[in-house]
C-alpha cells in the first residue's frame, strides 16, 4: 500500500551555485581609450564589484595583466616546455574574471549583463563542476 | 486482468507524464534523473494498476515512487557520508502531502531558455511533455537519430549543470522567454505541417506533432493566463489548421492557399481561431503571433466574401515588417505587394533580398520571386527562379507544382 511520503523541496535559496564570468576582449581596445574614459570604466568595475560584495555574491575576482606577460607550459614529447605566449593566439583574449556565488543561472546571467566588460567585449558565464573541491 | 483495466493504466499514465516529470525535475533540478525515476515508477504503474484499478490521485502515486527511486539514486551516488545522512533526512521527512503544483510551465521555460541551443528547444520540449523516446522525435525533425538523441542529452546536462532554473522568469524578462516557447511550439507546429502529409494514406491527427503543438499551445494559453502572444500562436496555428483537407486534391497534389475551396476549410476551427484572436487583440498587447493571426483570419474571411482584402494584408505585414524585419516576412509583404499595388511594385520589393546570404537556400523566396516574374511575363528569370525552387523542395507534391507553374511558362 502506497503512503504519501513527500519530500520538502530543497529551498532555491539554499542551493547555491558558484559560477565564474570570464572577460575576454580585445587589449588593443584599451591601447587607444583616452585616459578619460579608461578613469569611467575602472570606476565602473569598482561600483560592480561592491555590488557583488554587498549582495554578498562576490568570491573573487581580477584584472589580468596583458596576455604580453604570459607564459605557458605544456607537455612536449620528452618534458614539461615553457614557452613566451598564451596557450592559442586569438582575435580576443581572457582579460579579467569574477567568481560569483548565484541561486542559478538566471541570477549568474543577471550579474553578467551588469559587468562593465560586457559593455567592450564578451562575458561567458561557465559554472564550477559540482565536484570541485570547496 | 483486463484489457480495459490495462488501457485505463496506460491512458493515466499518459495524461500525467507531464506533471509528474514536471514537478520532478523542478524540484531536483535535473531532467534526466526525473525521467529515469518517473519511468521506473511508470513500470511499477502499468504492473501493479491493471490488477489494483488505477488510484484516486494517479498524479501522486506516481510522484511519490519517482521520488523515492530518484532519492534512493542520489543516496546511492553520493560518496560521502554526509551527503548520504543528508539526504536520508531529506527522505524520512515526510510531512502532509501537499498539492502538486503544476510546474509544466516552469519545465518548458527551462527548456525553452535562451541558454540552451535553439535547436533543440522544440525537441526537447516535445520530449518531456509527451515521453517520446529520442528516435521518435529524431524522425519528425528529419534527423538521425543518434544526433537527436546527443543533442537532448547536452541540453538536460546544461539545465543540470548550469542550474538553468525551472522558474516562471521575471516580469522585465517574461514577454521575450515566453517568446521562446511560443517559437518552440511553433517550429514543432510546422514540423508537423510539413512533415505529415500522406496523400490517401491514414491520418490519424491525434499522432502528428502538429496535434502535439496545438495541445502545448492551449496548455501555454491556460498557464500563462491567456498571455496575448500565446493566444495569437494558437489561433494561428488553428487558421493554418484548419485547412488541413484543402491543401491537398484527392491525388494528394498540392494547391496554394489562393485557389483552395474555402468550403473545404474547418470552420469550427476558423471560429475558434478568430474568437481567440479577439480576446488577445481585446489585451491591447499586439506581437508577432497576433499579427500572423490576423493575416490569416483575413484569408479566412475569403469564405464568406468570396475576395481577399490584400490592403489589409498588406498594413498587418507593414507591422510585423517593423518588428520582425525578416526575408519570410519581406516576401510575404512583396506578394501582397504584387496584389495592391503591382506586379512591379513586389518584385522592387524583392530585389533587395537578392544578395542576402540567408535567402539562397531559401526555397519560398524562389517560389515566390519565380511566380512574380512569372505573372511579369519575365519568363527567363522565371525559368531561372523555378529551376531554384525545385531544386530546394523536399516535398515531392509542392515540387510537382511547381514544375507545373514552369511548364506553363512557355504558354
Amino acid at each position: 500500500m502506497m503512503t504519501a511520503e513527500p519530500v520538502a523541496p530543497p529551498d532555491p535559496r539554499e542551493i547555491s551555485m558558484k559560477y565564474m564570468l570570464l572577460i575576454y576582449d580585445q587589449e588593443s581596445f584599451f591601447d587607444t581609450l583616452p585616459e578619460k574614459q579608461m578613469g569611467e570604466l575602472m570606476t565602473a568595475f569598482g561600483s560592480f564589484t561592491e555590488a557583488l560584495q554587498k549582495s554578498g555574491a562576490f568570491v573573487a575576482g581580477h584584472r589580468l595583466s596583458p596576455v604580453s606577460t604570459a607564459t605557458t607550459v605544456r607537455k612536449g614529447t620528452k618534458d614539461m616546455q615553457v614557452a613566451d605566449g598564451p596557450f592559442a593566439e586569438t582575435k580576443e583574449q581572457l582579460g579579467g574574471f569574477y567568481m560569483i556565488e548565484a541561486p542559478d543561472l538566471d541570477a549568474a546571467l543577471k550579474w553578467a549583463k551588469q559587468c562593465p566588460g560586457a559593455w567592450y567585449g564578451a562575458v561567458e558565464v561557465r559554472p564550477i563542476h559540482p565536484n570541485a573541491a570547496s | 486482468v483486463t484489457r480495459d483495466a490495462h488501457s485505463a493504466a496506460t491512458r493515466a499514465v499518459r495524461e500525467h507524464y507531464s506533471r509528474v516529470l514536471a514537478a520532478l525535475a523542478a524540484q531536483f533540478r535535473d531532467v534526466a534523473a526525473a525521467e529515469d525515476a518517473l519511468s521506473e515508477s511508470l513500470v511499477a504503474a502499468l504492473q501493479q494498476w491493471p490488477a489494483s484499478g488505477v488510484p484516486d490521485n494517479p498524479a501522486a502515486w506516481l510522484l511519490t515512487v519517482a521520488r523515492r527511486r530518484l532519492i534512493d539514486h542520489r543516496r546511492r551516488q553520493s560518496l560521502d557520508d554526509a551527503a548520504r545522512e543528508r539526504i536520508a533526512q531529506d527522505f524520512d521527512a515526510i510531512s502532509e502531502e501537499p498539492e502538486m503544483e503544476d510546474k509544466r510551465l516552469h519545465l518548458l521555460f527551462a527548456c525553452a531558455h535562451p541558454a540552451i541551443e535553439e535547436k533543440v528547444r522544440a525537441p526537447l520540449m516535445l520530449q518531456v511533455v509527451l515521453g517520446l523516446e529520442a528516435s521518435e522525435i529524431a524522425a519528425l525533425f528529419l534527423m538521425p537519430p543518434a544526433a537527436m538523441a546527443q543533442r537532448l542529452v547536452r541540453a538536460k546536462q546544461k539545465i543540470r549543470d548550469a542550474a538553468i532554473p525551472f522558474r516562471i522568469p521575471s516580469p522585465e524578462d517574461y514577454p521575450e522567454r515566453l517568446g521562446f516557447v511560443l517559437m518552440a511550439i511553433y517550429a514543432l507546429f510546422c514540423v508537423g505541417y510539413n512533415a505529415t502529409v500522406v496523400p490517401n494514406g491514414p491520418r490519424d491527427d491525434r499522432d502528428s506533432p502538429s496535434f502535439d503543438a496545438l495541445w502545448l499551445g492551449q496548455l501555454v494559453v491556460a498557464l500563462s493566463d491567456r498571455d496575448p502572444e500565446a493566444l495569437g500562436l494558437l489561433s494561428l496555428m488553428l487558421f493554418v489548421e484548419s485547412r488541413r483537407d484543402a491543401r491537398r486534391d484527392a491525388q494528394g497534389r498540392y494547391i496554394p492557399l489562393s485557389e483552395q475551396t474555402p468550403s473545404l476549410w474547418d470552420f469550427e476551427a476558423i471560429r475558434r481561431a478568430n474568437a481567440l484572436l479577439k480576446e488577445a487583440a481585446n489585451k491591447v498587447a499586439p506581437g508577432r503571433f497576433q499579427i500572423e493571426a490576423a493575416v490569416q483570419s483575413v484569408h479566412a474571411a475569403r469564405a464568406q466574401s468570396g475576395e481577399t482584402d490584400w490592403a489589409s494584408i498588406l498594413t498587418f505585414y507593414d507591422a510585423l515588417l517593423a518588428s520582425t524585419p525578416t526575408p519570410v516576412v519581406l516576401i510575404n509583404r512583396a506578394l501582397a505587394i504584387s496584389h495592391v499595388q503591382g506586379i512591379d511594385a513586389a518584385l522592387e520589393e524583392t530585389r533587395s533580398l537578392d544578395d542576402d546570404p540567408r535567402i539562397a537556400g531559401y526555397q519560398p523566396y524562389w517560389a515566390a520571386r519565380a511566380h512574380l516574374l512569372a505573372k511579369a511575363g519575365r519568363n527567363d528569370e522565371a525559368e531561372r527562379a523555378y529551376a531554384r525552387a525545385i531544386a530546394l523542395e523536399s516535398d515531392p507534391a509542392v515540387r510537382e507544382f511547381l514544375q507545373t507553374e514552369r511548364s506553363r511558362l512557355s504558354n
